[in-house]
């Protein structure tokens, strides 16, 4: 806490300085005041409210298609030797190439509308999902599965009682970082071809010279990641209370 | 065989007998090929039929020969070698800065009490969403694509790195010390090597970072690049040639992570005997 | 017989290379009996106690338990582990009713099996919690109420108290001993302590280094509640460590 007031004021000592000083364009060094200008301007007249609203609905309803086939083809791929080895050499593939560099091909597929935003974070997301979920499913200790099976746990009964609890921690980190990454690459793909978004936006603050709005912009994308990520990692906590080391009596 | 049996998964788990090199080998070969074979048909079924524009998927002759088009007329290579210049400058910009702060910041509380901060305040925020100040601030240029690969790829590899000296066993220090080491010493031939696994992985981070990165900064403003290559064919529906180009920025990348995974087995070597 | 095994082998193959850990055993145990599987690392104890678990399959031989042959786990055969294998994400009762609620016996029924045997190992007062917050001892104690739960026919026990302390260790072996006196189900119970098995066998099985054979059988002739210091007790114990040590040297060789 004390960190980030120290950080604000060494912020607002430099760029009033430099105010003071003329050293650099005042433009270009925006003061927190100008920032919080900017913020309170989008907000009031509703625009930047819409644009977060875009963003999480675009990441959202990606993420969310990209999880359920992950999950599906997580546990089948998990489960199934040959489903494994002839998937592993094409994931093996695809993971070189950087995700954004097929943002272009989605446009020309999809168009510019949202089809093509969505397809984009669901592609982007949805192999590492994949490949986590399947790793947490893999990993589900053996003993486990004896155990159950020796107090007469049949086949399906292992898959319901005992592998999907047993992963389940690890598939949902896999889908908190899914979410993660969704986020980083949004506003990349709002570069482009968007009219709304905050990546839109502030690719805005660059084409009409405003870098209080881009600093702004950069920042509630910064706190939404930062809010989103704590509330995910306190129903992680709650749904796994029976990881937590408590005192043994 | 095909959903593992409950005997098979008492003996081995779900991972399953543990299989031959040999037989890994012919399965992935026999997987690469199915999936050439998918592409090639669905490739070759659009050209024949065409329900739509063939240009939208393109079948892999289409694609290698957009690419072999290209390195005819001499442009491949100067894309190829501007996106490689931007990355290798950017990264070792980012990894020179990483290392040498993430070393200090792991010793000194001072600094690290001073750096961190700033670090944890950035990080939340995607780097990307920064591109465009950077544009603002140095222009079009190189400047701002180098610059921004440098600040993307500094956070990972200096948390790494810090964490690489957080982590060290205090009592390797001591033992040193015992046997008569001074900090220079301590420096060189304790906390330098016992970082070194730590460092490394946050080179190939780096390195991924790098490439992950340099696309959208060539997509927006620059004039070449494998970025700018694939951005272009968007005007004239040119997907042989974005294909083509992703899968060349694939090819550089998972090369570049080669490379690192060589420097750390050769270094490394420790860790493995064999 | 209860347990019913003739000409058992097992070999491991791994990368080309073939280990063969157990070779032609056989063995025959009575209902009721507790016997003991003794023998240095390797000499493939713990595997003659999977493939009647039911965990590994023979090379050769066969395994026949209750009058039915053995090709896979089951609910009449009752495991404990060494590393406890409980359930994290149940509580103690939902780990001792686990087998239970898999065959769908009605709930006040389960309730009531879970009570007993809770109070059984002595663990009435921690039902609600769960596994990461008890002790070794503890959880131990669940991982045999949850297999006694469950009314299996035999109960296999591997090295079920290697992970204890020593103190805890002599702790539970009373514990043991005072519920088979209880409950006289058929045991057999691998361990490498020779003190353990004098302890709580009816019979001890020595077995050689690997592959693995039986070596030789001690039929114990004590009271059913036994003292660790008695003349008779110390007898047991040396006889069969100079059988075990002739064994343990060729491990080292």
């Amino acid at each position: 806490m004390l960190a980030l007031v120290g950080v604000l004021v060494a912020w607002a000592a430099v760029s009033y300085g430099n105010r003071m000083l003329g050293v650099m364009a005042p433009a270009l060094l925006p003061t927190p005041g100008d920032v919080a200008k900017v913020f309170t301007e989008t907000l009031g007249d509703g625009s930047l409210p819409r644009h977060v609203a875009t963003s999480l609905a675009r990441v959202a309803v990606g993420f969310g298609l990209a999880a359920v086939g992950a999950l599906a083809l997580g546990l089948l791929a998990a489960m199934c030797v040959p489903v494994r080895l002839m998937v592993e050499p094409l994931i093996e593939f695809v993971r070189p190439i950087p995700p954004l560099a097929f943002l272009p091909m989605f446009l020309v597929w999809f168009g510019l509308g949202e089809g093509s935003k969505v397809a984009f974070i669901g592609y982007t997301t949805f192999f590492p999902m994949f490949v986590a979920i399947a790793a947490a499913v893999l990993r589900v200790d053996v003993t486990l599965l004896r155990a159950a099976a020796s107090l007469g746990a049949g086949h399906l009964d292992l898959i319901r009682r005992v592998i999907v609890p047993a992963a389940l921690p690890g598939i949902i980190v896999a889908l908190r970082l899914g979410f993660a990454l969704a986020l980083f690459v949004i506003v990349g793909a709002e570069f482009m071809g968007a009219d709304a978004g905050l990546g839109h936006l502030i690719m805005e603050g660059r084409n009409f010279f405003l870098p209080a709005q881009i600093v702004m912009g950069a920042l509630v994308l910064g706190l939404l990641g930062s809010i989103v990520n704590a509330l995910l990692l306190a129903a992680e906590r709650r749904l796994f209370r029976w990881r937590e080391a408590g005192a043994s009596s | 065989m095909w959903l593992s049996s409950v005997p098979e998964m008492m003996e081995w788990g779900l991972q399953g007998a543990s299989r031959s090199r040999r037989s890994v080998l012919w399965w992935r070969l026999a997987s690469l090929a199915a999936f050439l074979a998918l592409w090639s048909g669905a490739g070759g079924f659009v050209e024949a039929t065409k329900p739509f524009n063939p240009l939208f998927l393109p079948a892999p002759w289409v694609v290698i020969g957009a690419l072999l088009d290209l390195a005819q007329k001499g442009q491949l290579w100067v894309h190829v070698v501007a996106t490689l210049e931007r990355v290798a400058v950017g990264f070792s910009a980012g990894a020179v800065l990483a290392l040498a702060l993430g070393l200090l910041a792991g010793q000194v509380r001072a600094v690290r009490n001073v750096v961190e901060p700033v670090v944890e305040l950035l990080r939340p925020i995607p780097p990307l969403a920064m591109l465009p100040l950077f544009i603002v601030w140095v222009g079009i240029g190189e400047g701002s694509k180098v610059g921004f690969i440098t600040y993307a790829t500094f956070f990972p590899m200096f948390v790494t790195t810090v964490h690489g000296v957080a982590q060290i066993d205090g009592r390797l220090l001591r033992a040193a010390q015992s046997l008569g080491a001074r900090p220079h010493h301590l420096f060189f031939r304790v906390i330098l090597p016992a970082a070194l696994p730590d460092v490394l992985t946050g080179l190939r981070l780096g390195v991924a970072l790098s490439f992950f990165v340099i696309v959208i900064s060539e997509f927006v403003g620059a004039e070449s690049g494998l970025g700018y290559l694939i951005n272009d064919g968007r005007n004239f529906f040119l997907v042989p040639q974005m294909l083509g180009a992703a899968l060349l920025l694939g090819l550089l990348g998972y090369a570049g992570n080669g490379l690192v995974r060589v420097l750390e087995r050769r270094v490394l070597r420790w860790q493995h005997p064999r | 017989m209860k347990i019913h095994v003739r000409g058992l082998s097992r070999t491991f193959v791994a990368l080309g290379r073939e280990t063969p850990a157990l070779l032609d055993v056989d063995l025959d145990v009575a209902e009721h009996e507790f016997v003991c599987l003794l023998g240095p690392s390797g000499c493939g104890k713990s595997t003659l106690l999977n493939i009647v678990a039911g965990f590994l399959r023979p090379t050769s031989g066969e395994v026949v338990v209750g009058g039915r042959p053995v090709t896979g786990p089951g609910a009449d055969r009752g495991v404990v582990f060494q590393e406890y294998v409980l359930f994290p994400w149940l509580t103690v009762a939902g780990n001792v009713e686990f087998g239970l609620t898999l065959q769908g016996a009605p709930v006040a029924e389960r309730r009531a099996i879970v009570a007993r045997y809770l109070e059984l190992v002595g663990l009435v007062a921690h039902a609600e919690k769960y596994p990461v917050q008890l002790s070794g001892g503890m959880k131990q104690r669940v991982a045999i109420a949850r297999a006694l739960a469950n009314s299996p026919e035999i109960i296999l026990m591997d090295e079920p108290f290697g992970a204890l302390d020593a103190q805890t260790r002599e702790v539970l072996q009373d514990e043991l001993g005072r519920i088979q006196r209880v409950e006289h189900k058929t045991v057999l119970f691998v361990t490498h302590s020779i003190r353990e098995a004098v302890y709580l066998a009816d019979r001890v099985i020595v077995m050689t280094s690997a592959p693995g054979r039986i070596k030789q059988v001690f039929t114990i002739k004590l009271p059913e509640v036994r003292d660790r210091f008695a003349p008779e007790f110390t007898h047991y114990e040396s006889e069969i460590t100079r059988v075990v040590k002739e064994e343990v040297a060729k491990v080292h060789e």
